[in-house]
């Protein structure tokens, strides 16, 4: 592997923002650092979205589901496994759960992979509950040590871990090829490409992702019901999220992420009555106006100059 | 250099903080609300907390506000919509203690809303007061979080006085022994239905009839079809609010012959007894008032006048004495949140549901567990420690 003087650039660079993030908690253990761990949390979750849907251009609403399984794996496990491992572990069974959902679906084209992962969030939800109902099981409680900071902490270093996988893959024949299939797919297959190993792979990493998020999350909840756990609206934030921000980039969505949880915090502390209805206005204005998102919007900026630049 | 501006500018700023020091003084009692507004909790946060939270500071303003040390200090409710959403109740519950600085937090509404904003209660030292709690583990959340009380009761008291009930009324005569039993299949109503199945055994009845359902499940005929087939002497739902409506329709339908008729979560809702009305009579329902007593009703007149609509028979009242507790407890004590967290868990307060005390577990021993439909109303046919149950009566026909 070969570096050059831009990639270490980027490194080092990364590698300092990473570091000044991880000294939120130090300044404020509050209300900072709670914004600090939606943030955290939606930048795991919507750069692992990007890297598979980026590229792909499948829209995946599954999010939730991986979700809602990582969380279950910290109740069910927290009692008699260490926190690190159930949280290697909710990687591993969102990979697999990703890889034998990408077999059965990313074989169709988008709009059915589109359906199947949206009601596949519920489907999860109904087997887990199914579970519960026939072996009588109770409420499942997360009591742990682990607080706010640590949560954070976690969440920094599971979307650090994203960021290096998203270069790693953009840098190798996986990324290429994905590129090549994003833009034709018949081109991609006349080509020689494994068009559908290559898509399963890659979905294993938002999968393997959202588990881990899930399960990291779970002792903040404390309480792990269902209906919280799989709630569908996660899966939307992620993709707007990462709309706004632009999916064409590593870098885009967390540009997306910040001003979106900024935005409906400032919604939610001054509209009580009317959130959802501001946020689903929120939605119309940035589809409208930012097709593109921010990635879009300064590609745009930049032409702007450039043919100025020319004339 | 002239100093003239300089001058002005000091006594400015000086006037400026008086006038905002004389504010301080005259200052309110900031408290925070957060509860469902929307998503899925919604049409019961609606119905039994945000009403009994409005009608509380409207009549403790129009009262002069609580007495804090001497003064009168009026309330300015802050209140925030988390969606049904822990990530949002969290965030909410963190900006109320440190961005708005309230003084106390109404705790939020459902189990898992309560248990995830749990944490944050205790780390800024906010008592929380939890009604809509449900959950055999106070004792283990007490300990992990000291400043977490328990107002509603507990799982296992609500499915063991159901089969109390019905025991009851077989000794007495009244029925047999053939029970039908059904749950919801999501987290409360599995958790019921756990607790109650080997009550009923160890009781004697025969389950002649189980089976359990989807949440959401829209044709509810086949459930009440097969427990008709069973021939059963009581009918006994661990249900949910749209369920509860769904299930009591379709008994309608198929004039489910049973002595008693119970379904959990929502039938104390006024909108039951609107909808169903006399086929309402007779049912048996989860929680329960004492609906005749002064203090009630004198509750549910104020609560239909300031709020246009009418309180339910279960959680309501009991939302409205948590706040009633936290009142008492600031007049006791004053704005110090860990003092009135020790005044909770030593004293006992008057109010609408009659004295609480909170136990070494930080809960309410005295609660109701179980009511009926009587004559348009819901009464309360068995508690823990609570005065004015009427007796069961058979539940006959839906017409």
């Amino acid at each position: 592997m070969s570096l050059t003087a831009t990639d270490i650039r980027n490194l080092c660079l990364a590698t300092l923002v990473f570091a000044v993030c991880a000294l939120l908690p130090l300044g404020d253990q509050g209300y900072w650092l709670g914004l600090g761990v939606t943030i955290a949390m939606f930048t795991a979750l919507a750069t692992s979205w990007a890297l598979f849907s980026g590229p792909t251009h499948y829209i995946s609403l599954a999010t939730a589901a991986f979700f809602g399984v990582g969380t279950y794996v910290t109740g069910l496990g927290i009692d008699t496994l260490p926190f690190w491992s159930l949280v290697g572990l909710a990687g591993v069974i969102g990979a697999v759960l990703a890889a034998l959902v990408g077999l059965a679906t990313l074989r169709l084209s988008g709009v059915y992979f589109v359906i199947f992962t949206l009601g596949l969030a519920e489907l999860v939800r109904q087997v887990i509950t199914w579970v519960q109902n026939n072996s009588g099981q109770k409420g499942l409680y997360v009591l742990t040590d682990l607080d706010e900071a640590g949560i954070y902490w976690w969440l920094l270093g599971l979307s650090a871990a994203v960021f290096l996988a998203g270069w790693l893959i953009g840098r190798s024949r996986l990324g290429f090829a994905l590129r090549i299939i994003g833009d034709d797919e018949t081109v991609a297959a006349h080509s020689g490409i494994n068009t559908a190993r290559a898509k399963v792979l890659l979905f294993m990493v938002p999968g393997a992702v959202a588990a881990m998020t899930g399960a990291i999350l779970a002792p903040r909840y404390v309480y792990i019901e269902p209906s919280l756990a799989f709630a569908p609206i996660l899966s939307f934030q992620v993709v707007i999220m990462a709309l706004l921000g632009g999916a064409s980039r590593l870098w885009g969505p967390v540009l997306g992420v910040i001003p979106f949880t900024f935005l409906l915090e400032a919604v939610s502390s001054n509209f009580p009555n009317q959130t959802t209805l501001v946020i689903g206005v929120a939605f119309l204005v940035i589809v409208y106006l930012l097709p593109g998102g921010f990635v879009g919007l300064m590609g745009r900026i930049n032409r702007h100059l450039n043919t100025r630049e020319g004339t | 250099m002239n100093r003239r501006p300089f001058l002005k500018l000091v006594s400015a700023l000086t006037i400026a903080s008086a006038l905002a020091a004389s504010a301080a003084t005259a200052e309110t009692i900031r408290i925070g609300a957060v509860a469902p507004k929307t998503g899925p909790l919604a049409g019961g946060a609606t119905v039994t907390q945000w009403p009994s939270i409005y009608l509380w500071v409207e009549q403790v303003n129009a009262a002069g506000g609580l007495t804090v040390d001497g003064e009168q200090m009026m309330i300015e409710l802050i209140e925030y919509d988390d969606q049904t959403n822990p990530g949002e109740t969290i965030k909410a519950v963190q900006r109320l203690a440190t961005q708005d600085d309230a003084h106390f937090i109404i705790a939020p509404y459902g189990t898992g809303l309560n248990l995830a904003a749990a944490p944050l209660f205790d780390r800024y030292g906010y008592p929380q007061i939890a009604v809509s709690a449900i959950t055999d583990q106070q004792p283990e959340l007490s300990a992990q979080f000291p400043n977490m009380f328990f107002t509603l009761g507990t799982t296992t008291a609500l499915a063991a006085d159901v089969v109390k009930v019905l025991t009851d009324m077989r000794d007495a005569g009244q029925m047999g022994d053939r029970v039908a039993m059904v749950n919801v299949a999501d987290a409360f109503g599995i958790e019921l239905a756990t607790a109650a199945k080997p009550l009923f055994e160890e009781a004697g009845f025969e389950l002649v009839y189980e089976t359990s359902y989807p949440l959401g499940t829209q044709d509810l005929s086949p459930v009440i079809k097969g427990a008709a087939a069973a021939a059963p002497d009581a009918f006994v739902a661990w249900s949910y609010p749209p369920d509860t409506f769904g299930l009591t329709e379709q008994a309608m339908i198929e004039n489910l012959d049973v002595k008693a008729f119970y379904t959990a979560v929502a039938t104390p809702f006024p909108g039951y007894g609107a909808r169903f009305g006399a086929a309402a009579e007779g049912v048996l329902g989860a929680g329960g008032v004492n609906p005749d007593s002064p203090a009630f009703m004198e509750y549910a007149a104020a609560h239909e006048a300031v709020t246009g609509e009418k309180p339910d028979y279960w959680a309501s009242a009991t939302t409205y004495a948590s706040l009633e507790i936290l009142g008492q407890a600031i007049e006791a004590v004053g704005l110090d949140r860990a003092a009135v967290t020790a005044h909770l868990r030593e004293s006992t307060y008057e109010t609408i549901l009659g004295p609480i005390s909170f136990d070494e577990n930080n809960s309410n021993p005295d609660f109701w567990t179980v009511g009926q439909w009587q004559g348009g109303v819901f009464k309360g046919v068995a508690s823990r420690g609570r005065d004015g149950t009427v007796p069961v009566i058979l539940k006959d026909g839906w017409e």
